[in-house]
């Protein structure tokens, strides 16, 4: 009985592409407990607005307290954060969720969208191991890129884009293959369809393959049962063939998870 | 200065618990809350056996409110008595069970199977909006409310609470079929049926379609009926609706209600319960009450 939620400073705020947003945020209590994968719940200051938001942390700044999160503007919650500016305060509960398991293996990280961000942390993290990292984005447009100076300079970035305008055109998929990309773990991140294919892709191969899930949530922390997804086997805990993306993910074993 | 209430002869320290489906079984908000400051905790239904729910999404937001469509997923009773009910009697607070079922046969079978079992209330959930069998079908036919609440009784050994839809013409011709039927108590209310729009993906916006509305937007609404059923039946009433502070708990308590239980605010302040548990002991502090019980529907004096 120690958890509450914490109000804390914006440090910076900025806009990186159309809609997506990068927020600094000084929270030395969760920054010090956060790991790469993990999310964060962010609350509305306007009552009407219930539900927390939760978004993936993007960097960790252990020595400065610092979290980073870059979300995407998809509503009136998200909007309302990319109106805050440095000083400003917000309410936010975590970190939340399991995170990835860091392994100590050639590593492949994949984000598409705005499942870029939390492979920043991932990327930083392998890096600092001393592990080989190499990372496939994609994105939209050339356009709308983001997080490349960060992922760039925690491995060897590819990219995919969906008009061909930067990389690959194609998907994470199709950079994959052009690239003669290998690995012995991929860490990913993004829609599900590109979830599915990455899975279709990589078990096949024998390759670990930890996917991160996203799902409209209410509680955060396992008790609202809103954001479950499938699971092979029955669960332990819901005795069910649901996992609780928030408590029991976002991050799951691929073969666990019925896409 | 006493916050104890009675339910059907079960001593609650104070009016305060849980909404059924919003705090599990109490364990994930154990990390928030000191459980055992509350006067109950209703666990989320359970059926006889696994439910696996509704598909996702799940839930949306709306102004001040939220619609769900969880589809009452639940680990089944055996796993509920072997993990859920230890977990709760490590605190000093009283714990009532939500009940679901497709059949009344269903109902009587988690019923029996509770008889032996330390929990103290039983809460018989037939006012689900968001199931195709059982739910809500016992809760919009007042002959159906009053059978299957007879038929409960003579399996359950401790006292039921028969929790009450608002989807319904006249709220008290339920509360009545209820009584009539041998409850021991009433809750109210379960959710409202909405239904929210995606405009951006053009469908709905839960896969259900439907989906129960909750939280501060219902509030009024939920008032209201609890004003009304204290007013029509003998039997004490759990009030609830959108509390997610102590004026929203004292206007239930004013209006009728002896207990009342917190909901979606859970879900967007993990501390609310225990916030509401010490301003109405302020409340009452400041405003010269000595006995919560002397609130209880004092508008209605």
């Amino acid at each position: 009985m120690n958890r509450e939620k914490q109000r804390v400073t914006v440090i910076s705020q900025e806009c990186l592409a159309d809609e997506i947003y990068s927020m600094w945020l000084s929270c030395p209590s969760i920054a010090a407990m956060a790991k790469p994968g993990q999310f964060i719940n962010l609350y509305s200051k306007n009552g009407a607005n219930l539900m927390p938001r939760p978004i993936s942390i993007c960097q960790i700044d252990k020595e400065n307290g610092e979290l980073r999160i870059v979300y995407r503007v998809a509503g009136k919650g998200t909007k309302e954060f990319s109106g805050f500016a440095a000083g400003d305060t917000v309410e936010v509960l975590g970190p939340l969720g399991n995170g990835f398991y860091l392994k100590d293996k050639k590593a492949l990280l994949i984000g598409g969208g705005i499942g870029v961000p939390p492979m920043v942390g991932v990327a930083e993290a392998l890096k600092a191991a001393g592990c080989d990292v190499t990372i496939v984005a994609g994105y939209r447009s050339k356009e709308l890129t983001f997080l490349m100076d960060e992922l760039n300079a925690s491995g060897t970035l590819y990219v995919a884009s969906d008009d061909g305008s930067i990389g690959t055109k194609g998907t994470v998929i199709d950079a994959i293959r052009e690239n003669s990309i290998e690995a012995e773990v991929i860490y990913s991140c993004g829609p599900t369809p590109m979830l599915r294919a990455i899975k279709n892709y990589a078990l096949p191969l024998g390759i670990e393959t930890q996917i991160s899930m996203e799902e409209r949530m209410a509680c955060g922390i396992g008790a609202c049962l809103a954001c479950v997804c499938k699971s092979k086997e029955v669960d332990h805990h819901t005795n069910v063939h649901n996992k609780r993306i928030c408590k029991d993910g976002p991050v799951f074993y691929a073969e666990e998870i019925e896409l | 200065m006493n916050t104890k209430v009675n339910l059907a002869g079960v001593e609650l320290k104070n009016p305060v618990m849980t909404a059924s489906g919003t705090f599990g079984s109490g364990a994930e908000y154990s990390e928030f809350v000191d459980l055992s400051r509350l006067g109950a905790v209703v666990t989320k239904g359970v059926a006889n056996v696994p439910w696996p729910g509704n598909p996702t999404p799940r839930i949306a937001e709306t102004h001040g409110g939220m619609l769900n469509a969880i589809g009452l997923q639940n680990p089944g009773i055996d796993v509920f008595c072997k993990r859920d009910i230890p977990f709760l009697k490590k605190y000093d607070t009283k714990i009532i069970v939500n009940v679901c079922g497709k059949s009344t046969e269903d109902y009587c079978e988690v019923v029996e199977r509770l008889a032996d079992e330390p929990v103290d209330l039983l809460e018989i959930n037939v006012s689900c909006p968001n199931v195709k069998e059982g739910g809500i079908a016992f809760g919009q036919d007042p002959k159906a409310l009053e059978a299957i609440t007879r038929e409960v009784k003579k399996y359950a050994k401790q006292p039921i609470i028969m929790k009450l839809s608002p989807n319904v013409t006249d709220i008290t011709v339920m509360a009545k079929a209820a009584e009539a039927g041998g409850a021991d108590i009433l809750s109210l209310i379960n959710t409202l049926t909405g239904m929210k729009i995606d405009i951006y993906r053009r469908t709905f916006a839960i896969a259900n379609k439907t989906g129960g509305m909750s939280g501060p937007a219902v509030k009024p609404v939920a008032v209201r009926m609890v004003n009304q059923v204290a007013n029509a039946v003998k039997l004490p009433i759990i009030g609830m609706g959108g509390i997610a502070t102590y004026e929203d708990a004292l206007e239930f308590i004013m209006a009728g209600a002896t207990a009342v239980s917190i909901g979606t605010a859970n879900f967007y302040n993990p501390t609310t319960t225990v916030e509401v548990v010490e301003g109405i002991e302020n409340y009452m502090r400041k405003y010269g009450f000595n006995d919560i019980n002397d609130l209880v529907g004092i508008v209605n004096r």
